[in-house]
């Protein structure tokens, strides 16, 4: 078996073993992406020569007897709205396509402390807005399993890049099923921990309350490893929880006994694909068969959480993206151009008298903003801006922004009750396999109808994980959802593990030409 | 149609944005068909919910009270589309 098709686990182990070193592990990364990313446009950069000399520091440390990291110099793929000092992070937007970080996201120098080679930045939705990779403004992702198709989104070329085996492991991120609905497509395994699990200082905010970072590999042993490596208190974010970080990687192999799992009726009622829901069944049968008992359970505000979120995560957006202003860093409109546009709209105002429109006019600065930000963002970003700002403004805060926060808690308080009935809740990841590119990009509501199973615990703050399931009768991968209390992530990954000992779904790769 | 065109042009000053007329035309269609799923939430009653701002609720926290290194000013600058060696530049603001 060739390297690329290992997992980061066996690569440890072989890399521990001095059987191979990490600049060869990391060079045939590299060469797979040479060959397979033209197709599959997982990357938007690569960082080649700086990975080649963080492995040849690795192996010379392993070699002298010195300390290695947990990752002990397995390549690791960074989504690319996370900053890595020195090198170009771009969020997928014109905004930020020449913005270089002055700092280490503290989820990346956790990485580079653990020995995990940095091997390339991936593409994703612009400011990880959508759920198809569609809305980056610089490079389309296509789903390795046939790439007429899309990878999901909005971490499309973090689930992308592990499916075509160009990086064992890969960061993404998760706001409302970023890391899980690609994870689903493209048949591979992503967790998003418990908000507050991972320090987001040095993500590049969308909506805060809800962000969080997860990893994204092969198998549950393999998430186990990064989650590990990333997790833990951070005093750079306050919002980190302050509680002892598990060995995931010491527990994800152990079963767990007296698994009780809980279906939510909710999850398989209207717009479930017959395929996926008969795959979703039979995937349970195989837990039942290890053990668990399973029993009916519900979350009566689910039908609203895609409402809720759509209130809440663009109104976290508006105010967050209020930074691009065209004068700290990101795109600025060409000046002078601007400056002559208002000097000739101020003169057709003069001209026909129009008092009104002489008053309203933009100042200088203003329309400097609206400039700036109207060139350097993509329609799904403004939409999301434009959503946020009504959602909040004078008149409509206590019925849309201040209603959503409410029905938020109610979104919560189903999770606690069904918690208290079973361990985790497993379900369809998505309603359906990967849709054809294009097939949404007209209707931003039915895109947004994607996140009905993964949104809710990202509103309620739980954990989530998508597993490969099966496969449709067209060849596209189905993921099954597992979902935990906060901080359950041990019994997310030992579960996920179970069931990928039980069955060889999550070995299958494309077959790229 | 819940939202007319003008709303979404104020909407669109308050953002920051400024959008063509073809952009407002296509803006104001499809923010109507949000605005009018989102009311869904109208038919939930939430009297007496407390409500939910974040995920995980924590208190007061605080940083202790040192002094640390701050990004120094050439970093910080180092991003600016129009700087000098101080400051970051803006058009003029008064005297308009």
């Amino acid at each position: 078996m060739s390297l690329i098709q290992l997992t980061a686990t066996d690569l440890l182990k072989k890399l521990s073993a001095g059987e191979v070193t990490s600049v060869e592990v990391t060079q045939a990364f590299l060469d797979q992406i040479e060959s397979a990313d033209k197709q599959v446009g997982a990357f938007l950069s690569v960082t080649k020569d700086s990975a080649l000399e963080q492995a040849a520091d690795v192996d010379s440390r392993r070699k002298a007897g010195k300390p290695v990291g947990l990752l002990g110099g397995v390549p690791v793929a960074i989504k690319d709205l996370l900053c890595t000092k020195g090198q170009v992070t771009t969020c997928a937007s014109k905004m930020l396509e020449n913005f270089i970080p002055p700092y280490d996201a503290t989820v990346v120098r956790k990485i580079r402390e653990a020995d995990g080679v940095l091997i390339g930045k991936t593409n994703m939705d612009e400011f990880a807005m959508g759920g198809s990779t569609e809305n980056s403004a610089l490079g389309k992702t296509s789903n390795p399993w046939n790439l007429d198709c899309v990878p999901g989104g909005s971490s499309g070329g973090a689930a992308a890049c592990v499916a075509a085996s160009m990086a064992p492991l890969s960061i993404g991120t998760d706001t409302g099923g970023s890391i899980r609905q690609p994870a689903g497509f493209c048949g591979v395994t992503g967790l998003k921990p418990t908000y507050g699990r991972v320090s987001r200082f040095g993500l590049i905010a969308f909506a805060s309350s809800l962000d969080q970072i997860g990893p994204m590999a092969r198998t549950a042993e393999d998430a186990a490893l990064l989650l590990e490596a990333i997790s833990g208190h951070d005093p750079m974010d306050s919002t980190s929880a302050n509680v002892a970080s598990p060995q995931f990687s010491q527990t994800v192999g152990k079963p767990l006994e007296g698994l009780r799992i809980g279906l939510v009726k909710e999850h398989f009622g209207d717009g479930l694909d017959s395929e996926v829901e008969a795959t979703v069944r039979e995937a349970v049968k195989v837990y039942q068969s290890l053990g668990a008992t399973i029993s009916d359970v519900s979350l009566p505000h689910n039908k609203y959480a895609i409402a809720t979120y759509y209130i809440i995560a663009p109104s976290e957006a508006s105010s967050n993206l209020a930074r691009y202003d065209g004068v700290h860093y990101g795109h600025r409109c060409d000046e002078k151009q601007m400056i002559e546009q208002l000097a000739a709209e101020k003169k057709a105002f003069e001209e026909s008298g129009d008092e009104e429109g002489l008053r309203n006019m933009d100042t200088s600065l203003v329309r400097m903003y609206r400039q700036s930000r109207a060139e350097g963002l993509g329609p799904e970003v403004k939409r999301r801006i434009m959503l946020g700002t009504y959602t909040l403004s004078a008149g409509y805060y206590d019925a849309y922004y201040l209603k959503a926060l409410k029905v938020r808690r109610l979104i919560r308080q189903d999770y606690d009750t069904a918690f208290k009935e079973v361990d985790l809740i497993v379900g369809p990841t998505t309603p359906s396999t990967a849709f054809k590119t294009g097939a949404k990009t007209d209707d931003p509501l039915s895109m947004y109808l994607e996140d009905l199973y993964t949104v809710s615990a990202n509103l309620a703050g739980v954990g989530g994980i998508s597993i490969p399931c099966g496969f449709s009768t067209t060849g596209m991968p189905i993921g099954l959802q597992l979902q935990a209390p906060p901080l359950a992530e041990e019994k997310l990954l030992q579960a996920s593990h179970m069931f990928q000992q039980a069955t060889d779904w999550h070995t299958r790769r494309p077959e790229l030409s | 149609m819940s939202l007319s065109r003008e709303d979404v042009e104020k909407v669109s000053l308050l953002s920051r944005l400024k959008l063509s007329e073809d952009e407002l035309v296509v803006m104001t269609d499809q923010m109507s068909r949000i605005i009018d799923y989102i009311d869904l939430l109208s038919e939930v009653n939430t009297d007496d919910v407390e409500p939910m701002t974040h995920a995980v609720e924590q208190f007061n926290v605080f940083a202790d009270d040192v002094v640390h290194q701050s990004l120094p000013r050439d970093e910080a600058l180092a991003n600016a589309p129009k700087r000098d060696d101080e400051c970051f530049h803006v058009p003029a603001v008064l005297g308009d």
